[in-house]
């Protein structure tokens, strides 16, 4: 089919596909009972009611109080949860740098995924052993760290004692590690004791159902990683910018790397609660990502970083705690994500804007060269003496629009710009149809000639490139080489032309006047 | 395995008698494979003392493998290798490296003296700041090979040549007494070449030796002492004046192809490395 908005069936097909996602959806967040729409909070229990009316997902806009108060950190426990997520943030912007830096930025996807089948297994065998126990988080978050380990620790074996690359061990690990994950939280939800709730929790993370006890571990596990990666920043260098120079210093290469892991699986198991498992990779590399647009060396680049991470962890918690619907996780990926927008917008290092404004100069600057020369030569069969150092002869004449557009391979109105910007810059005014060239502007046309006709020149000599094709070469070069180089490579042919001297042109011109 | 008390020593030791210990490399019967193919057959060499050595072989011949090996960063089938009469894991510190430049992503957010002072981060210890003291060092190490105007740009916005004389500042900032160079003149300009050049023979005058990784034919004579041809296994080693001859060059290079005609292909490949 190839008309899918003419056909009638069309509302028909997005209907089963919306149909699908929310199941989807559904399935992966282990509510029993199932959601029409896709819209289904996360933080309801597992026995809510028949779904209702759209007034379900209405959001609950809280007041200017409310908003205040937990901006401002008036409240206890919203401070708490907000400075232990901020906390968690500055943290995974900082361990994230380095997972940038050496390119392993899935790594800690495929460490919290990992960690999931940990989670259900902690759950299965407390359950057995101590019924009723199961939802201790010291036991839950010790039988994820242990199988994010293992998950880690896979993807290096894989790597390491296969021919299979990193990116595919990592592929495999995550998605086997997940499936078993599913598996296991299926059979728990068929046994007897197996009420789910408050596990899912680890999928999505939800900041405002966190204890004061478990923002201390989230608090007390974020500070050393914090302090570790501060304290092995420049081991941790090393190993990113050069791993067989670490090793061939006698550094310990292996276990610098491990500890590097240590702490991505630490980061990622206690921001299992807060952030989710499936976001969690945000947490630790958005900000990094957007860090490096904003510094060029290492230090500020991780503060940055970790600024970032707080600021978009600050929000997210904010948010969470002021409209209970919303994950924390998904708000800190999205203000992560505002914050990489701007960063590759406005960064100072290598942003977009600044991007194109050093190529619009650029480009101005090469079509006011490319303008003035060619008013020159076309200038330059009526003056008498050409190798006159004098100005005026070039101030005398006029060019007609006519000529100046058959000189180049130029567009009308690409040449109506150039001409509309030169006399903006005062080195053209306009007479009727014609134009000539200010005292300025003939100076300046004489200078970006007598260049480049020594840099033609010079290629020609030393170069070995053909005089017919010397001028597009020289073209393409001069524009892009720095200002002192083109004066150092002049100055090696310049002594044939003494006293400023304008040399001839090296090849025929265009005819100039018809 | 010798103990380190061999200078006092008048015997020599009895485990590896054909092995001086003044030798600043001594390779004795190495093999290396890598999964399961070899790559170094046998390899058996005595490095001499403050010279300039060539390593010299056609692509593939495992000159790049041969300095790795060396240095326990690829494994070794068999065979052992010494440092001044010493296992490598003791005389680190006297031992400079030199990767390939290529081996490093240069996008990397450090400028030119950050990475010098990657040399100095052994003698600075764990955990402890890079302070003043060692970013002069670093930044004489730049000076030396002619840097100094560039020690705060990012190793990005270096030219190919600058970016190789940052990496052999960071080797000097390690003041090794033997250093092993991976094609430190492939792909440089002609101002580097000089820089390096010059470099090496202030090595030498201070009595230090080197290992060089090297492609460019016409130029052995010219900068080396001693050559080492290698292709897969030591082809010949010794003085460049008797050893650097066309029979083995021809013997190293496969001996199908004439030496100038060896040379011209080399030079069309545009100094493709191993």
């Amino acid at each position: 089919m190839i008309r899918p908005f003419a056909s009638p069936t069309f509302p028909g097909r997005i209907v089963p596909l919306l149909a699908l996602m929310a199941a989807l959806s559904c399935s992966s967040s282990f509510a029993q009972a199932p959601h029409p729409h896709a819209h289904t909070p996360k933080t309801e229990t597992p026995h809510s009611p028949q779904p209702t009316t759209l007034s379900d997902t209405r959001i609950h806009w809280p007041g200017w109080q409310q908003v205040t108060d937990v901006l401002f950190l008036r409240e206890y426990h919203t401070r708490m949860v907000i400075l232990g997520t901020m906390i968690l943030g500055t943290a995974a912007g900082t361990v994230g740098t380095f997972m940038l830096l050496r390119k392993r930025s899935l790594i800690g996807d495929v460490v919290s995924h990992a960690s999931f089948p940990g989670i259900a297994a902690a759950f299965l065998l407390t359950e057995a052993l101590l019924p009723g126990r199961g939802r201790s988080l010291p036991l839950l978050l010790t039988g994820a760290l242990l199988a994010g380990l293992a998950g880690a620790l896979a993807t290096a074996g894989i790597s390491r004692l296969t021919r299979i690359k990193h990116d595919a061990a990592m592929a495999i690990v995550l998605s086997v590690t997940f499936g078993i994950g599913i598996s296991l939280f299926t059979l728990i939800q068929k046994i007897p004791a197996g009420n789910v709730a408050g596990l899912q929790q680890f999928i999505y993370g939800q900041t405002a159902t966190l204890s004061l006890s478990d923002i201390r571990v989230i608090s007390i596990g974020a500070a050393t990683v914090l302090l570790a990666s501060c304290l092995f920043f420049k081991e941790f260098t090393l190993l990113c910018f050069d791993e067989d120079f670490t090793t061939s210093q006698g550094w310990p290469t292996y276990q610098i790397d491990i500890a590097l892991m240590v702490l991505v699986v630490t980061i990622s198991i206690i921001g299992l609660q807060s952030v989710g498992l499936l976001l969690i990779v945000a947490m630790l590399i958005i900000p990094p990502a957007s860090a490096r647009f904003w510094s060029d060396r290492l230090a500020p680049m991780t503060l940055t970083a970790a600024c970032l991470g707080g600021g978009a962890a600050y929000l997210g918690a904010a948010a969470s705690s002021l409209f209970a619907r919303f994950s924390a996780g998904a708000v800190i990926v999205l203000v992560s994500f505002l914050l990489f927008l701007l960063s590759m917008l406005l960064g100072r290092q290598r942003g977009i804007v600044q991007r194109l404004i050093a190529q619009r100069t650029t480009r101005q600057r090469v079509g006011r060269h490319d303008l003035l020369r060619a008013i020159y030569e076309l200038l330059e069969p009526t003056m008498t003496e050409t190798w006159s150092q004098a100005n005026e002869p070039l101030l005398e004449q006029t060019v007609s629009l006519k000529d100046l557009l058959r000189s180049r391979s130029w567009s009308a109105s690409r040449l109506q710009r150039l001409l509309t910007h030169a006399r903006r810059q005062r080195l053209l005014i306009h007479e009727s149809s014609d134009y000539r060239l200010t005292t300025t502007g003939a100076a300046q046309a004489r200078t970006v000639v007598r260049n480049h006709r020594l840099w033609e020149t010079y290629l020609i000599l030393h170069a070995d490139i053909a005089p017919s094709h010397v001028d597009r070469d020289a073209d393409d070069i001069e524009h892009v080489l720095a200002p002192d180089l083109i004066e150092e490579l002049v100055s090696a042919v310049s002594h044939r032309y003494p006293d400023q001297a304008m040399p001839p042109s090296p090849h025929p011109l265009p005819p100039a006047h018809s | 395995m010798s103990t380190p008390e061999q200078p006092s020593q008048p015997l020599p030791a009895p485990a590896l008698p054909e092995h001086p210990s003044t030798s600043p490399l001594a390779i004795h019967d190495m093999t290396v494979a890598y999964h399961r193919r070899p790559v170094l057959w046998d390899i058996d060499y005595d490095a001499p003392n403050g010279q300039l050595v060539a390593i010299i072989g056609p692509n593939g011949s495992g000159k790049t493998t041969m300095i790795k090996a060396v240095l326990d960063l690829v494994p070794r089938a068999s065979g052992h290798v010494q440092f001044f009469g010493q296992p490598y894991k003791q005389v680190r510190h006297r031992v400079g490296y030199v990767p390939q430049r290529g081996s490093v992503d240069w996008d990397f957010p450090v400028n030119a003296l950050d990475v010098v002072c990657m040399g100095l981060y052994r003698k600075i210890g764990w955990c402890l700041p890079v302070t003043r003291r060692y970013r002069r060092t670093a930044m004489e190490c730049l000076d030396r090979v002619g840097m100094a105007d560039y020690s705060h740009r990012q190793i990005n916005q270096l030219s190919g040549g600058q970016q190789q004389r940052v990496f052999l500042a960071r080797a000097l900032a390690q003041d090794a007494d033997l250093y092993l160079m991976d094609e430190p003149f492939a792909g440089v300009d002609a101002a580097t070449e000089r820089a390096i050049v010059s470099l090496l023979h202030d090595l030498r005058a201070d009595g230090k030796s080197a290992l060089v990784v090297h492609h460019d034919l016409q130029t052995v004579t010219e900068y080396f002492d001693h050559v080492l041809l290698l292709n897969m296994r030591l082809v010949a080693t010794g003085p460049t004046r008797e050893v650097f001859t066309t029979e083995n060059l021809r013997a190293t290079y496969g001996g199908k192809l004439a030496l100038l005609d060896q040379v011209g292909h080399r030079m069309t490949l545009g100094g493709n490395t191993s």
